[in-house]
């Protein structure tokens, strides 16, 4: 909600004349969603300050958007949406005030003083609460390279609980030799970068405005793609409305469906997704079912993938997330789908801890990267469900080999947040063993990926083959 | 006169040439909804009723009515020609699929007399030779109808009978829902005449003697037996057994079905070359040494006998292997087939028995299903449904049930009187246990609940699809949960300055709805928690069927554990140990308790910090900074007064927030500093307390623990007739959340359950949250925009409320009188699915 600007260029006042705000008055300027204000806490030849305060009413705000999105009188149901830093945190909404108040100078148009507009004058900007998802190094990467001198320190969570930690939040000051135009449209662009959560919709011309904000001083940027890719960033997060507000009377933070990875270890498992599909596909083609069920199908990849292997006349994919289903008939273009291809292909929602007779009938079922996302205790229903009742003629099982794990930098703990157990080979191989003695299934096991002498493969993979056709032995 | 007597559960068909009269005497006879007529639905797909190529199509859409309706066990009369024996065929076919008794009628008018009424129809445009050719059809039918599968086909000859029959529906010989019992219900006796005489008498019978012979049986209580059949073959003494019974049903003291032992025995007595084996040599061995008139009369008896009934208002059903419930109350052979045989595969097994389907696993039905037929170790309950056969026989138990008290009453074999087949296993202890595995349709898709505590409750399709995703992936063994706590309304909004919600409207709304005593209850700041604690790990198994050893659970309000792993299990123990008072007042060897898990930190750790203490950091960097700039433009003379004062009230407002959630925040490391304030006793076996017991009793019975892990819930009563009490009682709230505390509950004390003077559920409790507590609800500055967060309102948020509490209740009484899993966990998930209805979340 605060910003300062301050040079020493001489006569400093001329700040003034460059921010079109006069440094005697105090200038209010109204706002969609607050009131920004300009004045001067200092302005002598020396030394010039401008500060930039804004001031937001999240209740006003919050029943406003409430009204206008969800319907008349049914709030967002984001807690956030009350509760939140956007009075006080120099966010992207603060970015927008700024853009707006001070709009000539950032275009560096000057009447009174068209030199000094274009040139590079000794600037301070401070600002004392910086949203900064990645703290102090992202702030230097991205400002360093633009000429700044960084200094910022993380302000911390809460001083009566020093083990709580630092805050998402830095006290920045940024010193250098910057034209003044170029330093508004700096901020306005990383202000949302950094912060990551942009406020309003974006639309299609959002392209437009980081280009012309951009201009001069983006393109050279070494970490430009980040800048862009935060900046454009992470829409399209359409979270279920209903499931938010499951997890919110439930003081959990995540919306309960969220499938996020945490970002040091997606890196590394982008290819390993890619090479556990492979990996299925190549033992699907040894066994050349007529039909195949991704139990947890997700948003549909492999299902995508099964339609188009040659000799699967039926494809099923089921999730327990509706919204993945959602997700999956829009990748695969379900609404398209020539009715011979709809013929083929069932998508359903289904949980493996509930007893469903359509999970039945195929020669081949995949669990894949689920059964580590189930509660130990709940596993033996889902092996009653799969194996007792659906019994497929095979049954595929991945999941993480938890020894690969030390060879993963920085990972702590598991791979992934809900992750409730990750296996070595010995308890996956127990697990396939028992399970599949009481239901009368063969095991196989196999590795995916990179096969380390020490660790195995990051992936391990059981084959369970069934070895009657009768029902289940229990 | 003729009367047509006709069944009330079943399929009439008229059967007439165009013109005879059908319509009119359907009319006159049925309710318009029971007639379909073919004219109507070639109307509805032709926009023609006289349209002849509509008719293959208005016929599908004539047996799909009709099918439909037949389904949902209602009369239905056909209203078409149906003079050719196609037509009529399918008609049957139709009937019999859906398991009831099909009745002709025949309008038979002169042929004349039906011509002339065509040409008097404007919207009749065939010729008399339509008529004609049908009036031959009909009269070709008339001899062979009797033998197309009709029960009975009544002719009406001529307009005067036509005019002046009239129609009876009697109800089907299984059908005795108006007895109303008590009964006592009794397994396979086999021949067994001293068992049975012992556990009659055990019962409280007394029994009737002819000279030496027991003849009848009489209840001083009035009450009815119900014998499930097999009465005869293997055991020592099946005259006698007959001889009772047969007393004992002349004298409506008791009803039998027939079991597959009398069937075969009926068709051995009338000469049928029968296979003798199962035992049934002995009961033909037994049987000639009686006089003639016994067997006679036996004979005659056991052929009379039907193969299930419908009883007590259709809330039980007896049949010998048991029946599913589209059959209940239905007619048909292969309905018969399945009471007395079960439900065969038509395989058998290496013992050369045949092979049935556990159709009971699958059984959904409302009606309590009471059977025998298959001997098993002990009688126990799957859902619902209960089978009596404790194979007396082969040197088990002679097992009676008490209806409606659910009583199991056995007396043991007094030998083992016939080698059994198969060995009677040994009770193992995984064949019986409710299985964890719930189906799917049990929960999903739109859902219609007929709540005895909430009312009707819709559950809409998509809350179910939420519920299912947070419970399938988080959600502890359904088991374990046998309850989700209901959200609560706050009272109505207070209009005092500085406030939003106050004790005075929490008073004022009980009071305006007739409660004369309520109860504050401190609202502690945690985490809601509902914890089931079993005595050990042998109540869990045989009480709740979990067998991994685990002794209990503590959930929280969207049914996720607490605690994974050992500390969830120390969690348990160590709660176990702290209300081990209440196992004993409360004669119980498990509970379930509402409670508050502190510190809210413990659980909401990681929403605290990101949320609540992020928003205070941000406050406490930028708010300071701001000042100082404000005093340095104010010293430079620039007037930034009124923008001074608003961010210090701001710098004020963010500290009180900033304290507000940290006075909920204790360091707990694992279990350290945990501690559980209950405030509620669910229930405990045999007892929903939830239920029957008003807050004052728990309030009293928790108080009475006295534990390092227990936090009192402080409490008053409030007298809401007296201002002193209010008076105090408000002091005491704001006592109370002035130092850090989040408010109050109000709920009515005394009543359980109470309604207001027109008969409407009040809320059951109230929440009064305090003045700082609600700044982490509503944000730091709250109170600065009072005027606008007045405008709220509590109308679903209540309605939700009530109908969560009352699924509740179902799922706890459910828990508690031993329905199956399936019913109590539709419940409990239904609460789930209603939570995830968009109501403003700060309420």
């Amino acid at each position: 909600m605060l910003l300062t600007i301050s040079t020493t260029h001489r006569p400093a006042t001329d700040l003034g004349f460059l921010l079109h705000k006069h440094p005697d008055r105090v200038q209010e300027f109204s706002q969609s969603f607050g009131t920004a204000t300009v004045f001067y806490p200092e302005a002598s030849d020396e030394r010039c300050t401008a500060a930039l305060l804004l001031e937001v009413d999240p209740v006003r705000l919050a029943r406003r958007s409430g009204k206008g999105k969800h319907g008349k009188g049914t709030p967002d149901f984001s807690l956030g949406q009350y509760v939140n830093d956007r009075s006080y945190a120099a966010s992207s909404l603060f970015g927008v005030a700024l853009a707006d108040v001070f709009s000539t100078a950032r275009s560096g148009r000057c009447v009174a003083r068209p030199e000094l507009a274009d040139t590079a004058i000794p600037l301070e900007l401070a600002i004392p609460a910086l949203p900064c998802r990645g703290g102090v190094p992202i702030a230097r990467r991205l400002f360093e390279p633009l000429g700044w001198t960084v200094a910022a320190e993380p302000v911390p969570l809460d001083a009566g609980f020093p083990e709580w930690g630092d805050s998402r939040y830095l006290d920045l000051t940024l010193t250098g030799t910057v034209r003044l135009a170029d330093a508004l449209s700096q901020l306005h662009v990383l202000l949302p970068v950094l912060d990551e959560s942009k406020h309003y919709w974006q639309g299609p011309d959002e392209v437009d405005k980081l280009l012309r904000s951009g201009a001069g001083w983006l393109a050279e940027h070494p970490d430009r793609e980040l800048v862009v890719r935060r900046y454009l960033g992470r829409r399209g997060r359409l979270v279920g409305v209903a499931l938010e507000r499951l997890a919110e009377v439930d003081d959990v933070l995540e919306p309960a469906g969220a499938e996020t990875e945490p970002a040091d270890v997606e890196e590394v498992r982008v290819p390993l997704n890619t090479r556990r599909h492979e990996a299925v596909l190549a033992l699907l083609a040894e066994i050349r079912p007529r039909s195949v069920i991704d139990l947890g199908c997700g948003p549909g990849r492999l299902v995508e993938r099964l339609l188009a292997t040659e000799g699967i006349a039926r494809v099923a994919g089921c999730d327990v997330s509706a919204r993945s289903l959602q997700g999956a008939a829009r990748r695969l273009h379900v609404d398209r789908m020539t009715e011979r291809q709809q013929e083929r292909l069932t998508l359903f929602q289904s949980a493996l801890t509930y007893d469903d007779p359509r999970l039945a009938g195929y020669d081949v079922a995949v669990l894949m990267e689920v059964i580590e996302h189930v509660d130990p205790p709940r596993l033996d229903a889902l092996e009653r469900v799969v194996l007792g009742s659906a019994r497929p003629g095979v049954l595929v099982v991945t999941t993480p080999n938890r020894e690969y794990n030390v060879r993963y930098e920085g990972l702590r703990g598991m791979r992934h947040p809900d992750h409730r157990f990750e296996w070595d080979r010995a308890e996956l191989r127990a697990w396939a063993e028992r399970v599949g003695a009481a239901y009368g299934y063969t095991v196989e096991l196999r590795g995916v990926g990179d096969d380390d002498p020490e660790v195995g493969t990051p992936t391990q993979m059981a084959i369970l083959t069934r070895t009657s056709t009768d029902g289940a032995s229990r | 006169m003729t009367t047509l007597n006709l069944p009330e559960l079943g399929l009439v068909v008229l059967v007439g040439v165009s013109g005879s009269g059908k319509s009119t005497f359907a009319r006159e006879h049925f309710k318009a909804t029971e007639v379909v007529s073919s004219d109507f639905c070639r109307g509805l797909v032709a926009d023609d009723e006289n349209d002849q190529d509509a008719t293959p199509d208005a016929f599908d859409v004539l047996h799909y009515i009709a099918g439909t309706r037949l389904r949902r066990g209602l009369l239905t009369v056909v209203d078409a020609t149906n003079v050719q024996q196609s037509a009529r065929e399918e008609l049957v076919r139709l009937a019999r699929s859906h398991d009831v008794l099909v009745d002709a009628i025949v309008l038979d008018v002169p042929e004349s007399l039906a011509v002339e009424r065509n040409r008097g129809r404007a919207d009749r445009d065939f010729g008399d030779h339509v008529v004609k050719r049908q009036a031959r059809d009909l009269r070709r039918s008339l001899g062979r109808l009797r033998k197309e599968g009709f029960r009975r086909v009544h002719v009406l000859r001529g307009v005067d009978e036509i005019a002046a029959a009239t129609v009876v529906r009697e109800p089907s010989w299984n059908d005795r829902r108006t007895l109303t019992g008590p009964f006592d219900l009794i397994g396979d006796v086999h021949g067994c005449a001293s068992e049975l005489r012992t556990l009659l008498t055990e019962l409280g019978w007394e029994l009737e003697h002819d000279g030496a012979q027991v003849v009848g049986a009489r209840h001083p209580e009035g009450r009815q037996a119900v014998f499930v059949g097999d009465l005869v073959d293997r055991g020592p003494d099946t005259p006698g057994v007959l001889r009772l019974v047969m007393g004992m049903v002349e004298a409506g003291t008791a009803l039998c079905v027939a079991g597959n032992h009398e069937a075969k025995l009926v068709r051995a007595l009338k000469g049928a070359n029968v296979k003798v084996a199962h035992g049934l040599a002995e009961s033909l061995a037994q049987l000639e040494a009686e006089p003639e008139d016994f067997r006679a009369r036996a004979l005659a008896f056991m052929d009379g006998l039907i193969s299930h009934y419908v009883l007590d208002d259709g809330r039980l059903v007896v049949a010998h292997a048991g029946l599913k419930e589209a059959y209940h109350g239905r007619s048909s052979g292969r309905v018969r087939a399945f009471a007395l045989y079960g439900d065969t595969t038509g395989e058998t097994d290496e013992l050369g028995l045949p092979v049935r389907y556990p159709w009971a696993d699958e059984y959904r039905g409302r009606a309590m299903v009471v059977y025998g037929h298959t001997p098993v170790p002990r009688a126990e309950w799957v859902n619902n449904t209960i089978c009596l056969d404790t194979g007396v026989v082969f040197g088990g138990e002679l097992t009676a049930l008490r209806y409606p008290e659910r009583e199991v009453v056995a007396v043991e074999a007094e030998q083992q009187w016939y080698e059994p087949v198969r060995p009677l296993a040994p009770a193992s202890p995984d064949a019986d246990r409710e299985p964890s595995v719930l189906r799917l349709d049990d929960v999903t898709g739109t859902r219609w609940i007929d709540s005895p505590h909430a009312g009707k409750v819709k559950i809409p399709e998509e809350n179910a699809a939420a519920a299912l995703e947070v419970m399938s992936r988080f959600a502890v063994d359904p088991r374990w949960l046998v309850y989700l706590p209901p959200t609560m309304s706050p009272a109505a909004t207070s209009r005092r300055e500085g406030c939003l919600e106050h004790p005075e409207q929490a008073f004022d709304e009980y009071a305006g709805w007739g409660v004369e005593r309520v109860v504050c209850e401190e609202k502690h700041m945690g985490s809601r928690a509902i914890a089931v604690v079993a005595r050990d790990a042998a109540v869990a198994e045989r009480r709740f069927g979990v067998a991994d050893g685990t002794t209990g659970t503590v959930y929280t309000r969207t049914g996720r554990p607490f605690f994974a792993g050992d500390r969830a299990g120390a969690l348990v123990d160590r709660l176990r140990e702290a209300v081990a008072p209440l196992f004993a007042s409360l004669d119980t060897d498990w509970l379930a308790l509402d409670c508050e898990l502190l510190p809210w930190s413990a659980k909401a750790g990681a929403l605290i910090r990101d949320q609540y203490a992020s928003v205070g950091a941000a406050a406490g960097a930028a708010l300071p900074a701001a000042e100082a700039a404000l005093a340095r433009a104010a010293d430079r003379g620039l007037d930034v007064a009124a923008l001074a004062a608003r961010t210090a009230t701001r710098t004020r407002n963010a500290a009180a927030f900033r304290a507000a959630y940290a006075s909920y925040c204790r360091p707990s490391e694992g279990l350290d500093g945990v501690t559980v304030a209950p405030f509620q006793v669910l229930a405990a076996e045999g007892r929903a307390l939830a239920v029957t017991e008003p807050h004052s009793w728990h309030l009293a019975e928790l108080g009475r623990l006295d534990h390092p892990l227990i936090t009192p819930t402080r409490h008053r009563y409030v007298d809401l007739g007296s201002p002193a009490d209010r008076a105090a009682a408000t002091q005491w709230w704001e006592e109370l959340t002035a130092s850090g505390g989040e408010g109050m509950v109000v709920k009515p004390a005394d009543a359980i359950d109470a309604v207001d003077a027109r008969g409407r559920r009040v809320q059951p409790g109230l929440k009064v949250r305090g003045r700082e507590y609600l700044r982490i609800v509503y944000g730091p500055d709250y109170t600065e925009a009072l005027d606008v967060l007045r405008d709220r309102s509590l109308g679903k948020k209540r309605q939700l409320a009530l109908r969560e509490h009352g699924l509740g209740l179902d799922a706890l009484t459910g828990f508690v009188a031993g329905a199956p899993l399936w019913q109590v966990h539709a419940a409990v998930f239904a609460v789930l699915a209603l939570e995830s209805e968009p109501v403003d979340p700060r309420l």
